[in-house]
């Protein structure tokens, strides 16, 4: 009898302690997020200020800004986006509509998620090879190249899994009054999975704003202003590299600022993104 | 009239027609283009493999098998070998994924039984957000924040802990710089901390009900019915989750550059400075002058490349499994 009750005991100690371990793992895990935000905000904003987006990036020991790296950030995002999404969405409505049961989709399926998780510096290495050496010189377009390699996956996933969400009831009935395949698809299931596929397109987004990897000898880096895409261009990440790394006090403290302005990008994104699809689930 | 309206119809016929044709080749069109990109998605990967093997091609042809073997990496006799780096990739991504699992696993836990339902997405949500969070915040956070207060107080302790026990003080020895393995491993430790608790979370969630509850109704404490029950059902969804982080962590290039050092050796400590294949990559590529320098660091990449696709392609693998179970 004695032995019973203390072996429940036991029992019940043994739970409270692993109980109390796994909330420690996620008081660890919110700690984590607490302290890295915090060090951003605390570091980055006593730095921003007009001139950081205002002025270009200073030489060693001067004051100055980040126009020029924001400015290459925002347009090489934008040629990587405009590039690789229609192919994501065109990829991902095979996946879903044509060949929904066909080997090529379970075989793209299987080397898209690998492509996902692929390490992003490997893509910097093929888009040398592919273009920078070919060409003979480090450009913005290589970059942008780059990014879009990063995009496709991401909007392929999230196109993919949200077209299969789609009720075949609302195909059927397309099909029923006499539209063709790709008007049913265009006209009902993109529609139905739109706000889906713009999440998909929103994170693929907040992934390559904050890339450095395949940057780094892509767009290399350029300390003034270049709208030329056939020349090297600045970009925020690699700027933070570079100021980051370097022994000056102002470099350093614009690296802060420019972390933070990526971290708030991200974040702002990955939030936005996350409110449209839990709304869907909601209805 | 009768003419005039066979007229009428059979030129709405023909009108009808050539729209119904019109229709099947866009549709056709349309078709071949999603083919096709689906298809490029194939042709992206295959072109990677390509192309690094191109690359690489004359470092591995001038080296051999001994680029795997060879510790030197000297740009200055234009001597390569890949051992450092591997060393490194693998000893920061192992000491990662063995603090991280057993973390994520409990921060798993804490969502899936002991949360109370209001805070559970929230939660959910701010973990996942550290996922998003790009790595060059990381690894300017670890250079700025993480090692300075690794260098004052944690490794001192550590260190003078272990002074005096075999093994353990060589593993640990100092000086204390703050970056090195150590370092580069806990960064990477939280890094990959949220894919495997956002799919641990995930496979823990298609444990049927009842079973849990046909142990709990025979008296099991909440954690017996974690070990007993949860974690055997969703043992290969859990190691698919670990593996998919374990790639994560190899690859990881920005967050490992800043802190770990760049120092192409391998010493017994942790606490050394020391390199990995894609920091490495990321601090010399720029910079390499000479043919076989450039294509070294290409061969470096790809030895990434195999490794990272044979363990994804595991953990794939691994997860689909689990989907089909459910699935059935």
């Amino acid at each position: 009898m004695a032995t019973a009750a203390s072996l429940h005991q036991s029992r019940k100690r043994k739970n409270a302690v692993m109980m109390a371990l796994c909330v420690i793992a996620a008081g660890i895990g919110l700690a984590w997020l607490a302290l890295i935000l915090g060090a951003l905000l605390y570091k980055g904003l006593s730095g921003v200020s007009l001139a950081v987006f205002t002025q270009m990036t200073p030489p060693p020991g001067d004051a100055g800004g980040l126009l020029n790296a924001i400015y290459g950030s925002i347009v090489m995002t934008i040629i990587g986006i405009v590039v690789g999404t229609p192919i994501g969405v065109l990829a991902g409505t095979y996946m879903a509509e044509y060949g929904r049961f066909s080997k090529l989709t379970t075989v793209v399926r299987f080397i898209n998620d690998i492509l996902l998780s692929a390490p992003s510096i490997i893509v910097g290495l093929f888009v040398y090879e592919l273009m920078v050496r070919p060409m003979g010189h480090f450009s913005a377009i290589a970059g942008a190249v780059a990014l879009s390699i990063l995009v496709i996956p991401v909007v392929v996933r999230t196109t993919e899994d949200m077209l299969n969400l789609v009720p075949n009831a609302l195909r059927e009935a397309g099909t029923a009054i006499g539209a063709p395949r790709w008007v049913v698809i265009r006209s009902v299931a993109y529609r139905a999975a739109l706000s889906g596929i713009v999440t998909g397109i929103l994170l693929a987004i907040a992934r390559i704003s904050g890339e450095t990897a395949p940057l780094l000898f892509t767009a290399l880096n350029n300390q003034f202003w270049s709208s030329n895409l056939n020349a090297p261009m600045a970009s925020l990440p690699v700027t933070i590299f570079q100021f980051a790394l370097s022994p000056y006090e102002e470099w350093q403290q614009l690296a802060w600022t420019g972390a933070l302005i990526i971290t708030l990008t991200v974040l702002g994104l990955s939030i936005i993104a996350r409110s449209l699809t839990g709304r869907r689930e909601d209805r | 009239m009768s003419a005039v309206s066979e007229a009428a119809t059979s030129s709405a016929m023909r009108t009808r027609e050539a729209t119904v044709r019109r229709f099947a080749f866009t549709d056709m069109v349309f078709r071949a283009a999603t083919r096709a990109s689906a298809i490029l998605v194939l042709v992206l990967l295959g072109g990677v493999a390509i192309s690094l093997i191109a690359g690489s091609w004359e470092a591995l042809s001038k080296f051999g098998i001994s680029f795997l073997s060879t510790e030197s990496w000297n740009p200055v006799t234009e001597n390569f070998g890949a051992l450092a780096p591997i060393y490194g990739t693998i000893v920061t991504s192992a000491i990662a994924i063995i603090i991280a699992v057993p973390i994520g696993i409990g921060i798993a836990v804490f969502l899936t039984e002991l949360c109370p339902r209001p805070l559970r997405r929230p939660i959910g949500i701010a973990v996942e957000l550290l996922a998003g969070i790009p790595s060059i915040i990381y690894g300017i956070w670890g250079l700025f924040v993480f090692a300075p207060f690794l260098q004052t107080t944690i490794q001192p302790f550590i260190i003078w802990l272990f002074k005096g026990i075999p093994g353990l003080n060589s593993l640990f020895a100092g000086p204390p710089y703050g970056i090195g393995l150590l370092t580069s491993s806990l960064i990477l430790a939280i890094m990959v901390l949220p894919f495997i608790t956002s799919i641990t979370k995930d496979v823990f969630d298609t444990v049927p009900a009842v079973l849990k509850e046909s142990a709990y109704g025979i008296g099991c404490t909440t954690w017996e019915v974690t070990r007993r029950v949860t974690i055997p059902y969703t043992r290969v969804g859990i190691m698919g989750g670990v593996m998919l982080g374990l790639g994560r962590a190899l690859g990881e290039t920005m967050a490992v550059t800043f802190v770990i050092g760049n120092a192409h050796r391998i010493s017994a400590s942790l606490f050394a400075p020391g390199t990995t294949i894609s920091a490495t990559i990321a601090n010399e590529f720029t910079e390499a002058d000479g043919a076989i320098y450039t294509s070294s660091l290409v061969a470096l990449g790809l030895i990434l490349f195999i490794i990272t696709f044979i363990i994804l392609a595991l953990a794939r693998y691994m997860l689909l499994r689990i989907d089909s179970r459910t699935g059935a």
